[in-house]
């Protein structure tokens, strides 16, 4: 089977939708499945549990939290990744706080889906953010599928959670398509996976750029020997199996499209300085700091984590 | 002299674009902060030949960028302003120069009633040099602030209380600035305009809230959306609140004047549900999807009040004809100018981030 990132997220959707009847989706222009991961939904479990919501997004989302305590696993569908900051509020101070303010006596089982995040290309500086590192920050659980079996695996398991967790589908991963011969099945939260062995460097990539990481790793095979290691999940990460990694290649290169201060590459780099046996200085690739991505393609790119500085980073380790 | 405009006034837009770019500075120098042409001159919109002739401009203009966005010259595509053009020049006939407005992410009419020289906005949508934003921000952020035009928004609802600001600056000045925030059925239902409107009412601020209702946020109806009415829920706020034909030009003027009026004279805020219709879809995007949520009837009854008919018929069609090709040729020099402006230097991308210069750390270690 062959099958496409969005169609991924569409059937883990529908997955969830037929096994557990308390989850229910709102969003935006989610009836007619407009961004593509909710098409078909309507039509076969109904507008009591397909919830086209008007403009609302504060309010929707923290309908979320109230609906999550009476018992409904909602998700939620954004339809541009800077609505995120719009609904801080109800994401961290509402939904990620009650579990522990209330001692204990439940968590807050809602889903954020972000279809599109990162740069769309020619839409600007208010569409084209990737706030993933904000809310691993704040201790929101955080997952960046970069394949549609992961996007599938992890969008289930982040709607059977009982916390909240917020799942971005970088635009620039939404072509990606995988030939699938096994049945789909729920991915863990907190598991990173290593998508290519190697020896002399583990390369840690973000998202969409696990496909350019993969393609740097290739090409530079007979130089050097690249491991790469996707987190998938950014908070819990999987600091175990970096630990291993890093225990066999001892060199560290993180591409990460969060902005560079504070970014998630940030903490990748101090916590390998604190924790594992580094034998070169570890370099990250980010977007500079501050970005705001300007409208210019040419600009857009310029901006972006590129395989240019990929190269220039793993062979820099090397030295 | 222009042909549209009466014998012994002035040209009613200003001159034809100034060819030079904005960008003078290298790229990837401190940035350039000062735009090389002179101060551009609001749209005078007085009479009915020249808001006729501004209508025709959004409507070519619009027109001209579809064809941009089906050849790739413009990327990520548009939110196209056609079937809305009456309330855009209806409004931006009531303003003064020094009044200002706040747009929305369907912003090309509003910006284009106030001013903007549609060379400029051309060559933006196209992501060159000689754009208005030089290049930055295109099709959902066009502003220029010597025109008033607090810019056009990506996210909605979110200029309403921006334009409250500048309302509130303005007065503490002792400036009788009026501002104007443009918005749809949609924003209708973001707290932050609800909010908008207490704050405008209780401090009596000069603003005048364009609700341009053209039945749908996306794909969802107003109907199954609005709780209540648009202009119930301004009259809520004590705040004067008007239904009016948003196809028709002289309605929408008529109305607007009285409000910026009142406004100006202390009278504090006013509101207008502007009843008008989207032709085309929401985003140019849209034809690349299945989306039925209007029939085709619906979308044929409103082309029948299309505006522009109307207002070309007030003014004889012999007029119209001799004003709509002076668009035309304009438009036909815009986009020249648009694509012969160069396209920006990579190397400075993050150029204007800070006001102050700050240079931000680069993403990677050379
Ligand atoms: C706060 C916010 N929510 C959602 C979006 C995505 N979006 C962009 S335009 C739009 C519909 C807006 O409808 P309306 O306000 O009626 O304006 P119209 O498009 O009809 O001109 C939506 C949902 C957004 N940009 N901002
Ligand atoms: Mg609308």
């Amino acid at each position: 089977m062959r099958l496409s990132y969005t169609k991924a997220l569409n059937r883990a959707l529908a997955d969830e939708l037929d096994t557990d009847p308390a989850v229910c989706v709102f969003g935006e222009d989610i009836g007619a499945g407009m961004a593509g991961p909710t098409l078909g939904l309507l039509d076969r479990f109904g507008s009591e549990r397909i919830v086209d919501t008007p403009l609302s997004e504060q309010a929707f989302t923290a309908m979320a939290v109230g609906a999550a305590l009476a018992g409904r696993r909602p998700v939620l569908e954004f339809q541009i990744p800077s609505l995120l900051f719009l609904v801080f509020e109800q994401l961290v101070n509402q939904a990620h706080k009650f579990s522990l303010m209330s001692g204990g006596q439940s968590g807050v089982p809602l889903t954020c889906l972000v279809p599109g995040s990162g740069s769309r290309s020619g839409w600007a500086g208010q569409h084209s953010d990737h706030p993933y590192s904000l809310f691993a920050h704040s201790g929101v659980k955080t997952v960046v599928p970069a394949t549609p079996t992961d996007a599938y695996g992890l969008l289930r398991s982040a709607i059977q959670d009982p916390d909240p967790v917020v799942v971005f589908a970088p635009a620039a991963a939404l072509p990606v398509r995988e030939t699938v011969t096994w049945d789909l099945a729920p991915v863990p939260l907190g598991r990173a996976r290593v998508h290519r062995a190697g020896t002399d460097v583990t390369l840690v990539a973000v998202g969409h750029l696990v496909h350019d990481a993969l393609a740097v790793a290739e090409e530079l095979a007979g130089e050097i020997s690249v491991e790469v290691f996707d987190p998938r999940t950014l908070y819990p990460f999987d600091w175990a199996a970096l630990g291993e990694s890093l225990e066999r290649t001892g060199r560290l290169v993180v591409i990460d499209d969060s902005n560079r201060s504070c970014g998630i590459g940030a903490e990748v780099l101090a916590t390998a300085a604190e924790e594992f046996r580094l034998i070169a200085p570890p370099r990250r690739i980010t977007r500079p700091d501050g970005t705001v991505l300007p409208f210019a393609p040419e600009l857009d790119r310029a901006l972006q984590p590129d395989r240019e500085q990929l190269r220039h980073a793993l062979r820099a380790v090397m030295k | 002299m222009t042909p549209g405009a009466p014998a012994g006034t002035a040209p009613a837009d200003s001159a034809p674009a100034d060819t030079a770019p904005v960008d003078t500075a290298p790229a990837g120098t401190a940035p350039d902060t000062s735009p090389a042409d002179a101060p551009p001159a609001v749209a005078a919109l007085d009479t009915p030949e020249r808001r006729y002739r501004m209508l025709r401009l959004i409507r070519s203009f619009e027109e001209r960028a579809l064809g941009l966005v089906k050849s790739g010259v413009i990327t990520g595509g548009i939110h196209p302003y056609i079937g809305q053009e009456a309330v855009a020049v209806g409004v931006c006939a009531a303003l003064g120069p020094a009044d200002r407005l706040a747009s929305t992410h369907r912003g090309h009419g509003h910006v284009l009633a106030r001013g903007l020289d549609p060379a400029r906005m051309l060559a933006e949508l196209a992501g060159r040099v000689g754009g208005s934003n030089r290049g930055r921000g295109g099709s959902m952020h066009a502003a220029d602030l010597r025109l008033g035009i607090l810019g056009a928004n990506g996210i909605v609802g979110a200029g309403a209380p921006i334009a409250v600001g500048a309302a509130w600056a303005d007065r503490q000045a002792g400036s009788d600035a009026v501002a104007v925030a443009f918005f749809g059925d949609g924003a209708l239902n973001q707290g932050v305009l609800l909010e908008s409107l207490n704050l405008a009412a209780m401090w009596r601020l000069p603003v005048l809230f364009v609700c341009e209702n053209n039945g749908y946020a996306t794909t969802l109806p107003a109907g199954t959306a609005v709780a209540g009415s648009a202009v119930g829920r301004a009259a809520a706020f004590g705040i004067p609140a008007t239904e009016v034909d948003g196809m028709d030009t002289e309605a929408v003027r008529a109305a607007a004047e009285e409000a910026v009026a009142r406004a100006r004279n202390g009278g504090g805020p006013a509101f207008l549900e502007c009843r008008t219709y989207r032709f085309e879809g929401h985003h140019t995007m849209e034809r690349l999807m299945k989306l039925h949520y209007r029939t085709p009837e619906e979308v044929a009854a409103w082309r029948e009040r299309d505006p522009l008919p109307r207002a070309a018929a007030a003014i004889g069609a012999g007029r119209a004809a001799a004003l709509d090709a002076e668009v035309d040729a304009r438009l036909a020099a815009a986009e020249e100018f648009a694509l012969a402006s160069p396209h920006p230097d990579p190397a400075g991308a993050a150029d204007h981030l800070y006001a102050s210069g700050l240079r931000p750390r680069a993403g990677a270690v050379a």
